[in-house]
C-alpha cells in the first residue's frame, strides 16, 4: 500500500522555481506553497486571538478590575472576535486544506486560477493588516464588538474606519477562494469522476464555495455603508441622521449568519474524510451526506432573522425565522447520524486523527443542541445575548470548526510535511485541551441560564464561582494547545519520514508520495470507483 | 434577595419552563444515546476486536427514519417556543404604563404622573407596559428572573410587557454592548404590594426622594445619581468619558463652538446649555456625540439644585 515510487520531480518543498528564499513562498502560484503560506499565517493570528481570549478570561476570573481596564477589555473582545471570525474560521479549513488537497483529491494539478489564489492571500494578509493598523492609530482600538452594531459604531471615538475596511478586504479573500474553487471543481476533475464519485471534503468546500460567492458581497457592501456614513454623514443606520439600525442588523445577519455555514461546511467535509479512513470502511449514506451539505448551504441563507428576536421584527418574521432554524439542524443530524453509523462494523485504527473526530463529534452535538434552545423565541427571549450564547457559538465554532481544524492538521500532517509526528504527545494535548475546553465553555451554558450577559467587564456576585470555573479551565485549555502546537513543530526536525499512504486512506491524495510533488501527479488517474472503495 | 432560579417572579416563567426542560431534555436524551452508541462502536470494533471491517454503503429506511423522526421533535420544539412567545406581543388593555429612558449608561423609569425614578417600581400582579426609547445607542432592558428582555432602538418606538408575580427585588442588566461602562448598566425592579405602591406613586412627583431637611445641593446630587451623571463624570478629579466636575464652577474652559475653540466662564448659564444642548459647546479633548441633552427629564429648577452642588466641588 505504502511503496513510495520513484518520482522523477521534486516534490514541492524542494522545487526550485524563479525565487529564492522567502521569494520562492510568497511569489509562489503553487497551490501547496500557498496553502503553506494560510497555514503559518493563520496560525499566527489564531495564537494572538486565543491570547487575548486568555486575558479576558484572567480579567473575568473575578469581579471588578482584574488585570485590564474596561476600555482594554472592550477592545479586546473586539479583536479577538474580528482575528478569530475573519481571520481564522472563515478563511480556515478552505484556505489551508483546501487550497493543499482540492486539487490533489479530483486529480488536478492545480486549482483554475493559480495566480488569482496568490492575490487572495495577499487580500488576507493586507486585510488583517489593516485590523492591526487600526489598533494602534487614530484615537484609540475599536470597540464595538465584531458586530459593528449601528449606531454605537457611529458613536465610539474608537478607530473604526482601518478595521472596518480591513474586513472588507478580507470578504474579498474569501470571494476569491470561493470563486476559485468552485470553477476547479467544475472544470477540473479528473477524468471519470463524476459528481457522486467526488469525495466529501471537496462536495463541502463546492457548497462553501458558492455561500462565500453570494453571501459576502452582501457585507462588502453594509461595510461599504458604514465608511460612507462615517465619512460622508449619508443616513443609512444612524437614526440622528434618518437611517435605521435594524437593517444594519438584518444586512449584517445576511452574511454573517451563512457565514457560520462557511465554518462549518467544510469541517464538516474534514470529519467526513477522516472517519472512513479511520474505520478502514466506506461513508455510510453518502448521497445523503452530499444532500446535506447542499441543504445546509442553502436553507441558511434564510435564518439570520434569530440573531434579531429581541430587536423588535415583526411578528411573522419572529416565527418564520424560528421555524426554518429548526429545519436547517435536521441536516446537520443526518451528517451526525451517519457518521456514527459509519463506525458500526468497522475496524477502527484509533489513531490521533480519529479521536479528534470523535471529540468534534460531542463538542458538535452539544453546540447544535444549545442551538435548538436559542432557535426556540420564548427560551431566546431570555438567553439572548448572555453568557449562554459565547458558550454556544464557541462550541460550534472553536468546537466544531476548531477542532475538525486540529483533526485535519493530524490528518493530513504526513501528506503535507512528509513526516509523522508523535502520536502520545498529540494525544496527552488532545486530552488536556478538550478537559480545559469543557470546563471553559461548559460553565457559560450555566451562567447565561443565570442571565450573565455577555461582552460583560464585570459582573455581578452571584456570577463569581460560575467563573472561576470557567477561567481556570482557559488555563488548562490553553497549555493543551501548546502542547498540541509544540508537537507537530517538534516533528517537522525529528519525525519519521511519511510513507504515502501512513492511514490506509483511499482518496487520491494517498495516491501521490508524502510530500507530493510539484505537480501533484505524473499521470492524471483516470477514476473508476466510488472514493472510500475498501472492497 | 435576587433569585435566579426557580420561582415564578413573573409570567414569562413557566412557559420559558416548558420550551426550555423539553427542548433540553430530549437533547440531552439524544446527546447521553449518541455518544454512548459511539463510544460503544470505538470499542466493539476497533482494529483488534474487528480486524476486518463489513462494508455497508447505507440503508434508505434508517436514513427517513432518522430524517423524521428529528423533524417531529424540531416541530414540537419550535411550537412550545412559538406559544410561549406569542404573550410577548399582547400586553393586556389595563397594563400600566410606565416609560424607560435609556442612555449610555443608565436607566430612567418615567410613570404617568411625571414621576422618576432610576429604579424600576412595580406593583405585584399587574401587568407592566414598557414603552422602550433609548436616546443614544441601542441597549437592552433584560430581568433574569421574569426571563424577558427587549432591546431599545433609537428611534423607534417598541415596548414590552410582563406581569409580575411576586414581590421582592430583582436585577435589570443592559443586554445590549452599549460601550465602556456597558456592564455597569443595571437597575432592580422593586415589585411591591399595591398598596405599597400606591403610597410611594402618590408621594409628590419628585424625581428622587430625599430626607425632608436636605439641602439644595444634596437633592442636586440626588438627582444627578438618579439621572446617571456619574457614569461619565466625577466629583473627585478623575477623568471618565466626561470631564470631572471637580473645580469645575466657576473655571476657565476651553471649548469648542461651531468648530471654533474659545475660552469660556463656566457659569450656571453654561451649565444649563450643557445639560439641555450638550452638542452645542464641546469641551475640548472630549468626544462631541456622547452626552443626550437632558432636556425631557430635567426641569430648570432641577437644573438650579445640580448648580448648587457642583458648586460644592470646589476646594476653597
Ligand atoms: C454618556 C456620558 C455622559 C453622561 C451620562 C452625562 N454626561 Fe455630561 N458630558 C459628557 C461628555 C463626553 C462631556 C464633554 C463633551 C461636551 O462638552 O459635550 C460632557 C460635558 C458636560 C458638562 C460640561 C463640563 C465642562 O467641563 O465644561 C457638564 C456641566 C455636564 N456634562 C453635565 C452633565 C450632567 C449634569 C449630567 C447628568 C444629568 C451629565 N453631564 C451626564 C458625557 C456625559
Ligand atoms: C483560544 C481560546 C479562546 C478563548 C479563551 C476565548 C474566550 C472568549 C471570551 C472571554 C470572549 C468574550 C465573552 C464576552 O465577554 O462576551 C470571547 C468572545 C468571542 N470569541 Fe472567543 N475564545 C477563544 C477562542 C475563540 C475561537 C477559536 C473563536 C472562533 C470563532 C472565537 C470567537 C469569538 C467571538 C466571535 C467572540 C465574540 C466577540 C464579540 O462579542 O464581539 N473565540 N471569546
Ligand atoms: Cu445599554
Ligand atoms: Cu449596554
Amino acid at each position: 500500500m505504502s511503496t513510495q515510487k520513484n518520482f522523477e520531480e521534486p516534490s514541492y518543498l524542494e522545487y526550485k522555481g524563479k525565487y529564492k528564499g522567502i521569494f520562492s513562498w510568497i511569489l509562489s502560484t503553487d497551490h501547496k506553497r500557498i496553502a503553506i503560506l494560510y497555514l503559518f499565517s493563520l496560525l499566527t493570528f489564531f495564537a494572538t486571538g486565543a491570547t487575548l481570549g486568555l486575558l479576558m478570561k484572567l480579567e473575568l476570573i473575578a469581579p471588578g478590575k482584574t488585570i485590564m481596564t474596561a476600555q482594554t477589555y472592550n477592545a479586546f473582545f473586539t479583536l479577538h472576535g474580528i482575528i478569530m471570525i475573519f481571520a481564522v474560521v472563515i478563511p480556515g479549513l478552505p484556505a489551508v486544506f483546501g487550497n493543499f488537497l482540492l486539487p490533489i483529491m479530483i486529480g488536478a494539478k492545480d486549482v483554475a486560477f493559480p495566480r488569482l489564489n496568490l492575490l487572495s492571500w495577499y487580500f488576507y494578509v493586507t486585510g488583517v493588516t489593516l485590523v492591526l493598523i487600526s489598533q494602534f492609530t487614530g484615537q484609540g482600538p475599536p470597540d464595538t464588538g465584531w458586530t459593528f452594531y449601528a449606531p454605537y459604531s457611529f458613536r465610539t471615538t474608537g478607530n473604526m474606519l482601518p478595521a472596518v475596511f480591513g474586513a472588507f478586504v478580507l470578504g474579498f479573500s474569501s470571494i476569491l477562494t470561493g470563486l476559485n474553487f468552485l470553477v476547479t471543481i467544475h472544470r477540473m476533475r479528473a477524468p471519470g469522476m463524476t459528481w457522486l464519485k467526488m469525495p466529501l471534503f471537496p462536495w463541502t468546500l463546492y457548497a462553501t464555495g458558492w455561500v462565500q460567492l453570494l453571501a459576502t458581497p452582501i457585507i462588502g457592501i453594509t461595510l461599504l455603508m458604514i465608511i460612507a456614513e462615517r465619512t460622508l454623514h449619508i443616513g443609512f443606520f444612524d437614526p440622528t441622521l434618518g437611517g435605521d439600525p435594524l437593517l444594519y442588523q438584518h444586512l449584517f445577519w445576511t452574511y454573517s449568519h451563512p457565514a457560520v455555514y462557511i465554518m462549518i461546511l467544510p469541517a464538516m467535509g474534514a470529519i467526513s474524510e477522516i472517519i472512513p479512513t479511520f474505520c478502514h470502511k466506506t461513508i455510510f449514506g453518502y448521497n445523503f451526506i452530499v444532500a446535506s451539505s447542499i441543504a445546509i448551504a442553502f436553507v441558511g441563507y434564510f435564518i439570520w432573522g434569530h440573531h434579531m428576536f429581541t430587536s423588535g421584527m415583526s411578528g411573522t418574521a419572529q416565527y418564520v425565522f424560528s421555524l426554518l432554524t429548526f429545519i436547517v439542524a435536521i441536516p446537520s443530524a443526518i451528517k451526525v447520524f451517519n457518521w456514527i453509523a459509519t463506525m458500526h462494523k468497522a475496524s477502527i485504527d484509533l489513531q490521533t486523527p480519529f479521536y479528534w473526530a470523535v471529540g468534534f463529534l460531542f463538542v458538535f452535538m452539544i453546540g447544535g443542541f444549545s442551538g435548538l434552545i436559542l432557535g426556540s423565541l420564548a427560551t431566546d427571549i431570555h438567553l439572548h445575548n448572555t453568557h449562554f450564547v459565547v458558550a454556544h457559538f464557541h462550541f460550534i465554532v472553536f468546537g466544531g470548526t476548531g477542532f475538525a481544524f486540529f483533526g485535519a492538521m493530524h490528518y493530513w500532517f504526513p501528506k503535507i510535511t512528509g513526516k509523522m509526528y508523535d502520536s502520545r504527545w498529540a494525544n496527552t494535548g488532545l486530552i488536556i485541551f478538550f478537559s480545559g475546553f469543557i470546563t471553559l465553555y461548559g460553565e457559560m451554558f450555566f451562567l447565561g441560564m443565570k442571565g450573565m450577559p455577555r461582552r460583560y467587564y464585570d459582573y455581578d456576585e452571584i456570577f463569581h464561582t460560575g467563573n472561576i470555573f470557567s477561567s481556570l479551565g482557559a488555563v488548562v485549555m490553553y497549555f493543551g494547545l501548546a502542547v498540541i502546537i509544540i508537537n507537530l513543530i517538534s516533528s517537522l526536525r525529528n519525525g519519521a519520514k511519511a510513507p504515502s499512504d501512513p492511514w490506509g486512506g483511499k482518496t487520491l491524495e494517498w495516491t501521490i508520495p508524502s510530500p507530493p510533488p510539484v505537480e501533484n501527479f505524473e499521470e492524471i488517474p483516470v477514476i473508476t470507483k466510488g472514493p472510500y472503495n475498501y472492497k | 434577595m435576587y433569585s435566579t432560579t426557580g420561582i415564578e417572579a413573573s409570567n414569562y416563567v413557566s412557559t420559558y419552563n416548558t420550551a426550555f426542560y423539553f427542548i433540553a431534555g430530549v437533547s440531552l436524551l439524544l446527546l447521553i444515546g449518541l455518544t454512548i452508541t459511539m463510544l460503544y462502536f470505538v470499542f466493539r470494533y476497533n482494529k483488534k476486536k474487528n480486524p476486518v471491517a463489513t462494508q455497508i454503503e447505507g440503508n434508505t429506511f434508517l436514513e427517513i427514519t432518522w430524517t423524521v423522526i428529528p423533524l417531529v421533535l424540531a416541530l414540537v420544539m419550535f411550537s412550545l417556543g412559538w406559544s410561549g412567545w406569542k404573550s410577548t406581543t399582547k400586553p393586556p388593555k389595563d397594563a400600566m404604563n410606565i416609560t424607560v429612558v435609556a442612555r449610555m449608561w443608565s436607566f430612567l423609569f418615567v410613570y404617568e404622573n411625571g414621576k422618576q425614578s432610576p429604579d424600576l417600581i412595580v406593583p405585584v400582579n399587574t401587568p407592566v407596559k414598557i414603552n422602550l426609547v433609548s436616546l443614544d445607542v441601542i441597549h437592552s432592558l433584560f430581568i433574569p428572573d421574569f426571563r424577558i428582555k427587549s432591546d431599545i432602538i433609537p428611534g423607534r418606538e417598541k415596548f414590552m410587557w410582563f406581569l409580575p408575580e411576586i414581590e421582592g427585588k430583582y436585577k435589570i442588566f443592559c443586554a445590549e454592548y452599549c460601550g465602556l461602562q456597558h456592564s455597569y448598566m443595571h437597575s432592580t425592579v422593586n415589585v411591591m404590594s399595591k398598596d405599597k405602591f400606591k403610597s410611594w406613586y402618590a408621594e409628590s412627583a419628585k424625581a428622587v426622594t430625599v430626607a425632608g431637611n436636605a439641602s439644595p445641593a444634596d437633592i442636586g446630587e440626588a438627582i444627578m445619581r438618579a439621572q446617571g451623571c456619574f457614569a461619565c463624570h466625577t466629583p473627585d478629579g478623575t477623568k471618565l468619558i466626561g470631564p470631572s466636575y471637580f473645580n469645575l464652577f466657576g473655571s476657565q474652559q476651553t471649548i469648542i463652538r461651531d468648530g471654533k475653540e474659545m475660552t469660556v466662564t463656566v457659569d450656571p448659564e453654561y451649565i444649563k446649555r450643557c445639560i439641555l444642548q450638550p452638542n452645542t459647546d464641546i469641551v475640548k479633548g472630549f468626544p462631541s456625540t456622547v452626552m443626550q441633552s437632558y432636556r425631557s427629564t430635567l426641569s430648570d429648577n432641577d437644573i438650579l439644585k445640580i448648580i448648587e452642588y457642583l458648586k460644592t466641588l470646589n476646594d476653597k
